[in-house]
């Protein structure tokens, strides 16, 4: 690895560490996915297995992330956040339940 | 007051035509709408026209009062509620008694059952409760049912009779699939198929629900995936009146014997189809805000196949 894509990661890791400051352990690999005006952003997110995702809902109205049979958050009114760990590789649709037309995908490799 | 039996209730106020006309005199700049061989007109503002019938039932229809909501929309959704209940207690003539449309609750807290329970009941009329999807988000999913639930099937649908007319309170926020809209489910259908089975098709109807049964925004996911199934089971009435929420707007259409109405919230507004980026809470002036929030008066008269519904803002 050159030092150049070495010094591009390490500016990853720590805006990946801000964008999770919640965490108590950022690691580099964890993701952040924002639900404003009822919509997941980004709508689709590619990640690596033994990733950590959290949703952050800033709309004024509550959402929830639900994935059938894997992962269901409570409510999250605004500014809550939910998170899951990614430990198998697949394709994980979710939706907001309360919202349904609100979709989205996180393909875990 | 929710401590009554759905399936039996018969008020009949009978009400004289000088009481009509107070109680139209109470809605002020509301517009009446009459319905007339599925064509709706304007009469314009209410105070001279169709008082001249005797009205066999008059009720209201609150909605989305959304208590616990706090943001910049309406910092004080209690507030409002308040002053919606404050002017149906100072109506001259008593309405029969009131349908709510759902989100009763904006995080389905007790505090915020309580809280509205608390202004509700001093308008001192029964009320039918239908949910909305913000009554089903408490962490067990109970609180809405053990409240409202008594007499109910299902996930909180009913039907019961007032003046001849047959109302049904249906429930269309729970078991949402992704990428969907609304949905009543195939048990909650086949109730409904029976509860009109056999009936008399001049038997006026009254629908409510949360979210719109008909097609209003699909990309703002309003509507309802299998309401067509249900107005499936109601053609051949000859008046059918769909009463809805949720949009925190009124709108109307008529398609044939069935007219389809909106109300507005009590708590904020939200924008007209397509015109935001979502259909999330609406921050206007504050000297318009109470322009966009109220209630709805709903006449039916006997020998009249029209219910006249009168929309009232809480101002202006």
């Amino acid at each position: 690895m050159t030092f150049a894509s070495l010094r591009t990661l390490g500016i990853r890791c720590a805006v990946a560490a801000i964008m999770a400051s919640q965490m108590t352990a950022a690691r580099c690999e964890d993701s952040t996915i924002t639900i404003d005006n009822f919509t997941f952003t980004p709508a689709e997110l590619t990640v690596k297995v033994g990733t950590t995702v959290t949703w952050k809902n800033q709309d004024d109205i509550p959402h929830t992330v639900v994935s059938a049979g894997k992962f269901k958050s409570k409510a999250l009114d605004t500014d809550d956040s939910y998170s899951f760990t990614f430990t198998t590789a697949g394709d994980y649709k979710y939706f907001c339940s309360l919202h349904p037309h609100m979709t989205g995908m996180i393909k875990v490799e | 007051m929710s401590t009554f039996d759905h399936d039996h209730h018969d008020d009949d106020p009978r009400l004289s035509r000088r009481k009509v006309l107070e109680c139209m005199t109470w809605a002020g700049t509301g517009v009446l709408w009459t319905i007339s061989g599925g064509v709706p007109r304007s009469l314009g503002l209410v105070g001279s026209a169709q008082a001249a019938e005797p009205a066999g039932l008059t009720f209201l229809q609150i909605s989305d009062s959304h208590i616990g909501f706090d943001k910049p929309a309406n910092p004080n959704a209690l507030g409002t509620l308040e002053e919606a209940i404050g002017r149906i207690k100072a109506m001259p003539v008593k309405p029969s008694f009131m349908i709510h449309t759902g989100d009763i609750s904006h995080l389905s807290k007790a505090s915020e059952f309580d809280d509205a329970d608390r202004i509700i009941s001093q308008a001192r009329l029964d009320v039918h409760y239908v949910p909305g999807e913000h009554d089903f988000i408490d962490e067990e999913v109970k609180l809405y049912r053990e409240r409202y639930g008594r007499g109910t099937k299902g996930a909180g649908w009913y039907s019961f009779d007032a003046s001849g007319v047959h109302f049904i309170g249906l429930v269309n926020v729970v078991d949402l699939k992704a990428g969907g809209l609304g949905n009543l489910g195939a048990e909650q259908l086949e109730w409904l198929e029976n509860d009109v089975k056999g009936r008399s098709k001049s038997t006026p109807i009254v629908v409510f629900a949360h979210i719109p049964l008909w097609s209003v925004y699909p990309t703002w996911g309003w509507g309802t995936e299998d309401g067509a199934r249900a107005l499936d089971y109601l053609k051949g009435f000859g008046s059918v009146t769909v009463l809805n929420g949720h949009i925190h707007q009124v709108m109307q259409k008529v398609e044939g014997n069935v007219t389809f109405h909106t109300a507005r919230s009590t708590a904020f507004p939200q924008p007209a189809p397509g015109t935001a980026a979502s259909p999330g809470p609406m921050k206007v002036a504050d000297d318009k805000l109470r322009t966009l929030l109220g209630t709805a008066s709903i006449t039916f008269k006997p020998g009249n196949e029209s219910l006249a519904i009168i929309d009232t803002p809480l101002q202006g």
